[in-house]
């Protein structure tokens, strides 16, 4: 008797659960699942949207990383700069800020986080055409017109396009508008470590900075860290286009500022090679994918 | 007596000299971050002869709404009055920020809460799913909402943005502080499930639902690229999109104070929002961890 109701109760909470898990997952597989699956099917295709699509084989593939001059003199060596630069670096600025806000009171932290968070609010292609306007190329750009009045330079520089200076600025640029959600985890991680920890590890000698923080803080809150690694990744990948955005080209000027987003768009919406860009795109979860392992490999317990 | 400390303190009652250090250090920094938007609220009010100035000044000295006029002025020339741009924007943003608060609390609850089959791998593949880019399947979702007839529906603002990953982990992870014996109780009583979740669950995170609020609102207002894409009729596209147009073809001087005035409008109800849920959005992301 107790046991069929229990049994009956079992398939009630499944029914409830389908119908609870349902919406969500129905937009999940449509937008995100069924277009990653479609994505790496196409990826083996030759399609322009006019004919429908002939398979291939690993043609794009291969010429990807055989052919594609571009992909490989330009793209993934300013990608992984900009990604390396961007990521950890960020990341690390992100933690080390969070890390000494939380050691401020209430009223004065809660002000400086909203300054540090608000640049990750801002619309990308809005703000772009503002920095476009800070790093003009002639005298009358904010930059310019400081460096001009300091008598650091004689000439206007053209910033954006100049090829040395792009991706530096996109770097800038994003690192500016990175501090978001992963930071205001860390922020709030580092908030919820222990104070008795930090009190005990005092009176048994710890007296140096660096110690607590490697012994203490990072183990306390590592799934806020890794929540903060995963975040500023995709974060760092998903402003890709920047490039574009600041110089208004794609490619942007000798391939200077060409990230594997913006090389993705100029082959997906500019030439209609869709196999081809799926490829790409195939490449740059990939590439998302291998950086993540290694934010588990940090942070992650045991079995990452 | 408390001050013999010398060590990591957190969130101090009260401001002390050792804290100095770290305010040399946040200080700069502080500073670069928030320049852009001065300068963007600057620039909104500067009048015409202020933005050809030469040499560039920051700060404005006789503000103006000049700008904001102009702005909405050009609107109007293009055939679709700005304020339909805006009502669009609102009503979508209203839409989608009710019905993922909605769909990801629920998804929440019975992903925290339930017993089911299937549980362990959705919420696997949703974590997987944290670390989507979304520029890789453009052209793939594309072929997918042509081929739904979603080209040029109002619907297609509204479904893409449903999903959010990071929205639906935050959510989760704050209903598994809800004790069990709660949800227990309740059902012993009689409750059913979705009594459950509206009368026990919703009331008590309402911080984390917040925090969709506002990821979801950022997503969703910022958002031009639907309007580029799966529109082609110009009175169903948003204001992000026409403040994008706005300022990517205005790079003469008098149209920066117009970009100006746009990125002003385009941000400040973000900051706006953010204060206001900012107390609720640190209460959720205390619980924001990845446990793998």
């Amino acid at each position: 008797m107790s046991k069929s109701l229990g049994k009956r109760h079992k398939k009630a909470e499944t029914r409830a659960a389908s119908l609870f898990i349902l919406p969500y997952f129905f937009a999940f597989f449509i937008f995100i699942t069924i277009p990653v699956i479609i994505g790496m099917v196409l990826s083996f295709t030759y399609f322009n949207l006019l004919e429908s699509p002939e398979f291939i084989g690993f043609n794009n593939y291969i010429f990807l990383f055989t052919s594609d001059d571009a992909f490989m003199q330009d793209v993934i060596p300013n990608t992984l700069q900009f990604v390396v630069i961007v990521g950890p670096l960020g990341y690390m600025l992100g933690f080390f800020l969070a890390w000494m806000l939380a050691q401020l009171p209430s009223k004065l932290r809660t002000v400086l986080a909203l300054i540090i968070y608000s640049p990750s609010m801002t619309a990308g292609i809005t703000m772009a055409v503002m920095w476009r306007i800070i790093f003009s190329g002639d005298s009358a750009g904010y930059l310019n017109a400081l460096l001009l009045n300091l008598d650091l330079i004689s000439q206007p520089i053209q910033w954006i396009q100049n090829p040395d200076f792009l991706l530096p600025i996109m770097i800038l640029v994003t690192l500016w508008s990175s501090m978001g959600i992963g930071f205001l985890a860390m922020l709030a991680g580092v908030l919820n470590t222990n104070q008795e920890l930090y009190e005990a590890a005092y009176v048994d000698g710890m007296k140096n900075k660096w110690q607590e923080i490697f012994y203490i803080t990072i183990p306390s809150m590592k799934p806020q860290m890794l929540f903060g690694a995963v975040m500023s990744l995709v974060g760092t990948f998903n402003a890709g286009a920047i490039g574009a955005q600041l110089s208004g080209q794609n490619p942007t000027p000798q391939n200077a500022g060409q990230l594997i987003v913006t090389h993705l768009e100029d082959y997906g919406f500019i030439r209609y090679e869709m196999g081809y860009a799926a490829a790409i795109a195939v490449m740059l979860l990939v590439l998302v994918y291998m950086f993540s392992k290694v934010a588990f490999k940090l942070f992650g317990d045991s079995h990452g | 007596m408390g001050n013999s400390f010398q060590g990591t303190k957190i969130n101090p009652k009260k401001f002390h000299r050792s804290q100095i250090k770290f305010l040399v250090i946040i200080f700069p920094i502080a500073l670069f971050m928030v320049l852009p938007i001065l300068y963007i609220f600057n620039h909104a009010f500067k009048p015409l002869d202020e933005l050809f100035l030469f040499p560039p000044r920051f700060f404005v000295s006789r503000p103006t709404f000049n700008n904001f006029n102009d702005l909405f002025q050009v609107a109007s020339s293009t055939g679709i009055p700005l304020s339909r741009y805006l009502f669009n924007s609102i009503m979508i943003t209203l839409v989608v920020i009710f019905l993922s608060v909605f769909v990801s609390s629920m998804s929440g609850y019975a992903l925290s809460k339930l017993d089911f089959k299937l549980k362990k791998s959705l919420l696997t593949l949703n974590n997987i799913a944290l670390m989507f880019v979304g520029a890789s399947v453009v052209i793939p979702r594309y072929l997918i909402i042509e081929r739904l007839g979603l080209i040029d529906s109002f619907w297609v603002h509204i479904l893409p943005g449903l999903a959010i990953p990071v929205g639906l982990f935050l959510i989760k992870q704050f209903i598994d502080q809800i004790p069990d014996e709660l949800i227990e109780a309740a059902q012993i009583d009689g409750a059913t499930h979705f009594q459950i979740y509206y009368k026990i669950v919703v009331p008590l995170i309402k911080p984390a639902l917040a925090t969709i609020v506002i990821i979801s609102f950022q997503a969703v207002w910022n958002n031009a690229e639907t309007s580029v894409i799966y529109i082609n009729r110009e009175s169903l596209k948003t204001f992000a999109f026409y403040m994008s147009t706005l300022t990517n073809t205005s790079n003469v001087v008098a149209g920066q104070g117009m970009a100006a005035a746009a990125a002003l409008i385009m941000f400040l109800p973000n900051l706006l929002i953010f204060i206001f849920l900012q107390n609720k959005v640190m209460n959720t992301m205390a619980h924001s961890g990845i446990k793998s």
